[in-house]
């Protein structure tokens, strides 16, 4: 496959290998963040009109899903501000590289039973099920930034590296699973270059740098999906085998995944985006009500069926797919590396689901953005002269043609992915595709 | 190590730059936030205010849209938004205890919706009269049917050509018309040989003279804005939040403080009843309120002469006015 090193530009490696840039990144983030979450708590509660539900939930979420993830891949963490103050008092420094054993943090390894994703699908799940009040509440939704943030610190001062970006961040996981689509990559240039390097600076750090916080080791990468793009061992690698490339789309799902905890980010993706889809943009007053009314025996009742659908109907009905696969392909192996493997069929459909559902509410939301940049806490101030601006909807004639073109690219593109994966898992994948049709025509249905 | 020092000094200023500056900007005055009456209405629910002195007021509402107005006083209503502050000055001459309230019909519980502003100094106003019912000693909750009601509804247009054939002065005083019910007068003009018809339509004419076009208007939307929800649009005791009320019936009413017996609201356009009571009576009704029904207390938020304008209106349930344009 073509790819282009953009690194060998040298004013793009210089920024990449400076700190500062990032650092300046890093900083108006970091502040733009506490202002999220002084937003929620001391601002308007009402979430149109607080920076908090607007900027979070609107801006940086369609920002999120239709730019950064579908291109740049796991960009976003490259400069999300949540692990910052973790990494600071780690280390002992911001910017500059501190002495060896400056830092606060206990160093602790992560539990080996926990060095997978499954945490990530718990804490995606818990916020997916809070949905309703995170998302239309800022007092709520300040108290999930905060969580994050202080949940992000204490695990740097018990653990080693970035154990909440790796392991817990619930945003992290999803990202992770979708940047393997991205036409963006970090890889070494050569592997015997690192085969060859006793030292192993871009993992154990070293005067240039610090050891990968992602827990990495840069020669082994094969996928995107725990690559932070921190940038670490491109200022670490000592002979400059370090590159970020530019590639085509999807190329990480080549190799498919083996293991469950990735196949079943891939389901509650898709799964969560069609409750969403049903929840918070389809005209069903109860469902919305039950949503919403947490802690009530309807609540109760939502949440079991949103479990229902995203850990046992839908995988169970897809086992039943890639099974019948088998059957066809008179292949008598064990279904469970198949499942794994012909999961990566979902990885497209999920993130168009989302890119489908996202247009629908930035769509219909955006101009919030605008007032809410005049009067963020909701105040009464107009700093841009944009406050007053009334709600509109943007777009609407072409958002259906546009959500059921992504829907429709989407189905295309997994049925690809399950064409490139079959053979090497022994199925046929006629019947993957058949879901990821249905699972499109629901879609379309609870969109349009 | 001056560059880790100079960036650490410039990421916290940063953070505490966006925290500081909207705390230093944030506008002092008092901002009354607005929520439905069941998450506890206005706060404050108290304001204290010095007479003569304006009282700048922001309004916010934190859920669903509310309307501001001060009872008794000639303002117009403001609308109070979700996430949207707006501003009102208030100036009062006088010293005293006035009741804002929700012109909005925010829900189950909005007539709840009130506060009070608490206006000191100033010369002491001076003592109000007793509400006329008092002064008649009516007893404004006991039953007041009549035995028998017109059998076509009277107009007021057929009974002022017949007051030019017979003499109605005795009746057409405010005072008179104000401290009798329609079947008293309907009774009261048996002197003047015209038959049943014929004296309903001289009530009928003998209220209408009472009002003026404009007042009944007034009164039409005085009584939309704050009477419909639970009344009815045509008065038949069947709002929008009549059925409501009932579903709900004693837990609605205890979401507030203490409980009461939840009634279903008056329909006036029951002849029996509306015929039966005084102007005087349905004024100590609307400005008393119902003593723990879900009828409000409207004393402190209607002037009287917007109380008569009110009870004129009512009166148009029973009656027919048109055809009389004065």
């Amino acid at each position: 496959m073509t790819r282009h090193e953009l690194t060998r530009f040298p004013l793009i490696k210089a920024l990449l290998k400076n700190r500062w840039p990032q650092l300046a990144v890093y900083a108006a983030l970091l502040a733009g963040f506490i202002f999220a979450i002084f937003a929620g708590f001391v601002g308007s509660p009402v979430g149109n009109h607080n920076f908090s539900i607007v900027f979070v939930w609107i801006a940086w979420w369609a920002m999120l899903i239709l730019a950064a993830v579908p291109f740049f891949g796991r960009g976003w963490c490259a400069v999300c501000p949540i692990p910052l103050p973790g990494e600071w008092l780690q280390r002992g420094a911001i910017l500059e590289l501190a002495p060896t054993g400056k830092g606060v943090s206990l160093g602790r390894r992560w539990p080996n039973p926990l060095r997978n994703i499954w945490m990530q699908n718990i804490s995606f799940t818990l916020v997916a099920l809070f949905s309703s009040v995170i998302l239309t509440m800022p007092l709520i939704t300040a108290v999930v930034l905060s969580a994050m943030f202080f949940l992000a610190i204490g695990s740097s001062m018990v653990f080693e590296r970035r154990a909440f970006c790796r392991y817990l961040c619930p945003v992290g996981g999803f990202i992770g699973l979708y940047s393997q689509i991205a036409p963006l990559e970090l890889r070494v240039k050569t592997t015997r270059a690192c085969a060859s390097c006793k030292e192993k600076p871009c993992y154990h750090g070293s005067e240039a740098g610090y050891g990968c916080p992602w827990q990495v080791f840069p020669g082994g990468l094969q996928k995107n999906s725990y690559c932070g793009l921190c940038m670490e061992c491109l200022r670490t690698c000592p002979v400059d085998n370090i590159a970020v490339n530019l590639r085509p789309f999807s190329s990480d799902l080549a190799t498919p995944t083996k293991r469950l905890d990735e196949a079943f980010k891939a389901f509650i993706m898709v799964g969560a985006a069609l409750i969403y889809a049903g929840v918070l943009l389809g005209p069903w007053g109860a469902l919305k009500d039950a949503a919403y009314r947490i802690g009530s025996g309807v609540w109760f009742a939502y949440v079991g069926v949103f479990l229902s659908v995203l850990f046992v109907l839908m995988p169970s009905l897809y086992a039943l797919a890639v099974k019948a696969g088998m059957l066809l392909a008179k292949t008598s192996s064990a279904v469970r590396p198949a499942f794994a493997a012909m999961s990566a069929a979902l990885v497209p459909l999920g993130l168009m689901f989302w890119v489908a559902f996202s247009l629908g509410f930035v769509f219909t939301n955006a101009t919030y953005i605008l007032a809410a940049l005049s009067d963020p806490l909701g105040w009464g101030w107009n700093l841009f002269g944009t406050a007053n601006i009334p709600w509109q909807p943007l777009f609407t004639g072409l958002l259906a043609p546009l959500q059921t073109l992504v829907l429709i690219a989407g189905m295309l593109w997994s049925a690809e992915t399950a064409q490139k994966v079959a053979s090497a898992a022994g199925v046929r994948p006629l019947p993957v595709i058949i879901y990821c049709l249905l699972a499109t025509l629901v879609m379309l249905g609870l969109l349009l | 190590m001056k560059r880790e020092i100079l960036a650490r000094i410039l990421l916290l200023a940063l953070c505490l730059v966006v925290v500081l500056i909207p705390l230093a900007l944030r506008d002092r005055s008092l901002t009354l936030r607005a929520r439905m009456p069941e998450d506890d209405g206005w706060s404050p629910q108290v304001i204290q205010a010095a007479a003569g002195q304006p009282l700048r007021l922001r309004l916010t509402s934190e859920d669903v849209t509310h309307g501001f107005a001060v009872g008794q006083m000639e303002m117009a209503s403001v609308d109070v938004l979700p996430g949207v502050v707006s501003e009102v000055t208030l100036l009062f001459d006088e010293p005293g205890i006035y009741t804002f309230f929700c012109t909005r019909w925010c829900g189950l519980n909005h007539w709840r919706m009130r506060g009070t502003i608490e206006v000191s100094g100033g010369d002491a106003p001076a003592l109000a009269d007793a509400p006329l019912y008092v002064a008649l000693g009516l007893d404004i909750d006991a039953p007041h049917p009549v035995p028998g009601v017109p059998s076509q509804i009277p107009s007021a247009a057929r009974g002022g050509q017949l007051a030019e054939i017979v003499s109605l002065a005795e009746f057409s005083t405010p005072e008179y018309y104000r401290a009798h019910s329609p079947y008293q007068v309907y009774q009261d003009l048996v002197s003047t040989n015209l038959n049943a018809a014929e004296r309903w339509d001289v009530v009928s004419y003998l209220w209408r003279s009472q009002t003026t076009a404009e007042g009944l208007a007034e009164g039409a939307r005085l009584y939309a804005q704050n009477c419909a929800a639970c009344h009815g649009e045509t008065g038949g005791g069947d709002g929008v939040f009549a059925d409501q009320l009932a579903a709900s019936g004693q837990s609605s009413s205890q979401t507030m403080h203490g409980s009461m017996s939840a009634r279903t609201p008056a329909d006036f356009t029951d002849a029996q009843n509306m015929l039966g009571a005084s102007p005087a009576l349905l004024q100590g009704k609307l400005m008393r309120g119902g003593m723990g029904t879900g009828m409000p207390m409207w004393g402190v938020i209607f002037t009287e002469e917007q109380s008569w304008n009110i009870i004129a209106f009512l009166y148009s349930f029973q009656f027919q006015y048109q055809g009389v344009t004065r």
